[in-house]
């Protein structure tokens, strides 16, 4: 039954296209690599109970891979591939510590990564193009639906997988070790494998929707990818979907843009509303909208 | 020259840097809450003086007076509406609240800084100096307001240290940090000591606030910066501990202004951020922080 509606869903988002006006599509595109974002933080903070305040440092990395090696004139496909070798690699590094540290101090140590990498972008402007951002010659197509078609496919292979690996018997030695690591291994457990293996898988996707974002947008910029105000927009929209669920994470990020779009009129004030409604969410259902749902459902 | 210069600024930087600190650090050493609007209420403080000292008229003295209040009051209000039912909430399991605070008190951090925006401006503003005039100290010209800005800092740490080590109020206060169930059980109320130790935060957060404004202006854009700047501090010093708090803020804050003279003023932030990578690798706990 599940399946089966999540599949009319998915068709009716498929034919999109050819209904709806470039706008919508663009908006959309958006909020689908915003998803991607934000289902790969999900399996680092909801399951590997990592307090990743840096998902940023992964996807700017990735971004800036791509852009730049496409200013030297390498082909897209590699770019891409190049900026998800990049971000794993930055994935890798992040979890070095966050196999000693626990909770605040992991938590910093990935809000100074996100620090330590704005202020190299802009103090190598010249490379990198400061902090007006880098021009991106080539793009993934100049078709919106054509774009669209491809956010939303990698949106649907990025969820298939984070949840098959989230719900296998990795997902739950790497859940039991995010909560208590201590006694995982006591039960015999890799925690040390098992959390590397969650910061490559989170980070492999964090940098494919970064560097495919950069070519979508046709630049790349501190505003974009790397502000640590882009980073918060993501937690809270994993938190607001219901952490634990990668699935939430979409519906949290579709809402979080869609909002964002529809309140625009209101000015500098939407990002007020948006917070002030992600607050209530975490102060009334702290499982998240997707988690609400789940919890109701169980019940009845 | 150089070097006095360096000593001289880097003094009052360092100051402020602490007495912002310093209350991050006491609070989640009594309540174990990382409170991540910090930026947040320091800015509002700041804007309130502005706007009671400039376009209403009341003079620096008033604005400053009321600056602080309204910190204390927004302190307050994140007490009261984000982290308290946070803690109180049953449907948060208790080994996740930790999170739920971070991610509750960075929204009403962000909420603060749009608000401020909206009403007021996010261009930046300058608090007038509570006085005027340039002393010369050996050479190096500095401003009085530079002193009076140390003084004042210097006053709140000394009186913060009389109320916690000399009051009864103040016992209380460290009871709570090392054993809050044997508060309880002695027949003290935790949650008026909560209380207590929030308002202490308010008027320290909010007299940092108000002075960063006169000594070098801020905006709701800096709001983030000034948070990241007091977590780093407190992370360094060791988490909970307000001696190691006040070290790593002189740390940071004579780092940082030797770069700015030295090398160059963009470079500023870095060689502190990566002291702290350094440290946080090496020594977990901080300086002189308690596992």
């Amino acid at each position: 039954m599940r399946i089966l509606s999540a599949l009319v869903v998915l068709l009716a988002l498929a034919t999109l296209p050819f209904w709806v006006s470039g706008y919508i599509l663009g908006v959309l595109t958006i909020a689908y690599f915003f998803g991607v974002f934000a289902m790969s933080w999900d399996l680092l903070f909801g399951f590997a109970g990592e307090v990743n305040f840096g998902p940023t440092f992964l996807i700017g990395l990735g971004a800036y891979s791509a852009g730049l090696l496409d200013n030297h004139g390498v082909p897209v496909w590699l770019c891409v591939i190049a900026g998800a070798v990049a971000a794993v690699f930055g994935g890798l590094i992040l979890a070095v510590p966050a196999l000693r540290l626990r909770g605040p101090y992991f938590g910093l140590i990935t809000l100074v990564a996100v620090l330590v990498l704005q202020q190299v972008i802009v103090i190598f402007a010249g490379v990198t193009g400061g902090e007006i951002g880098l021009t991106i010659n080539d793009v993934l197509s100049l078709d919106p639906g054509y774009n669209y078609w491809l956010a939303l496919g990698f949106l649907l292979i990025s969820g298939i997988v984070l949840t098959l690996f989230s719900r296998s018997a990795a997902g739950l030695i790497l859940q039991a070790s995010g909560q208590d690591p201590i006694e995982a291994q006591v039960l015999g457990f890799n925690v040390v494998k098992h959390k590397l293996a969650a910061f490559a898988i989170s980070a492999l996707f964090s940098g494919l929707a970064g560097a495919m974002l950069v070519f979508y947008l046709g630049t790349a910029s501190v505003d974009t990818v790397v502000d640590i105000s882009v980073g918060v927009q993501i937690i809270i929209a994993a938190v607001l979907g219901g952490r634990r669920t990668i699935f939430g994470a979409v519906i949290g990020a579709l809402f979080l843009i869609i909002a964002g779009e529809i309140l625009r009129p209101l000015g500098q004030l939407s990002t007020f509303v948006v917070s002030a409604v992600a607050l209530g969410v975490i102060l009334f259902f702290p499982d998240g909208l997707v988690g609400y749902l789940l919890r109701r459902g169980e019940r009845a | 020259m150089l070097a006095l210069q360096i000593l001289v600024d880097g003094f009052a930087i360092s100051t402020l840097y602490a007495l912002g600190a310093i209350g991050f650090s006491l609070i989640f050493g009594v309540s174990g809450v990382l409170n991540l609007s910090h930026g947040g209420i320091m800015v509002a403080a700041a804007v309130a003086a502005w706007f009671i000292a400039g376009p209403l008229g009341a003079g620096q003295y008033l604005g400053a007076l009321g600056g602080v209040s309204i910190g204390v009051v927004v302190a307050l209000v994140t007490y009261g509406v984000v982290v308290r039912p946070i803690q109180r909430s049953r449907a948060i399991p208790r080994d996740e609240t930790e999170i739920f605070v971070l991610t509750g008190t960075l929204l009403w951090g962000i909420m603060i800084q749009e608000a401020i925006a909206y009403f007021f401006s996010d261009s930046p503003i300058t608090v007038r100096p509570l006085i005027g005039g340039v002393v010369d100290i050996a050479g190096v010209r500095t401003p009085a307001n530079e002193i009076l800005t140390a003084v004042i800092c210097w006053i709140s740490i000394g009186l913060l240290w009389l109320l916690v080590n000399r009051t009864a109020v103040g016992k209380r206060l460290l009871a709570a940090s090392i054993n809050p169930r044997g508060l309880t059980l002695l027949g003290f109320e935790l949650s008026s000591v909560y209380l207590m130790v929030w308002v202490i935060y308010g008027v320290l957060a909010a007299i940092a606030g108000v002075l960063l404004a006169t000594f070098l202006g801020t905006s709701s854009n800096n709001i983030g910066v000034l948070t990241a700047s007091a977590f780093s501090i407190v992370v360094l010093g060791g988490l909970g501990s307000v001696s190691g708090s006040l070290i790593a803020a002189y740390i940071i804050g004579y780092l940082e202004t030797a770069t700015a003279y030295l090398l160059t003023p963009t470079l500023r932030t870095i060689p502190s951020l990566l002291l702290l990578v350094l440290v946080v690798y090496v020594r977990p706990q901080g300086l002189l922080g308690r596992r």
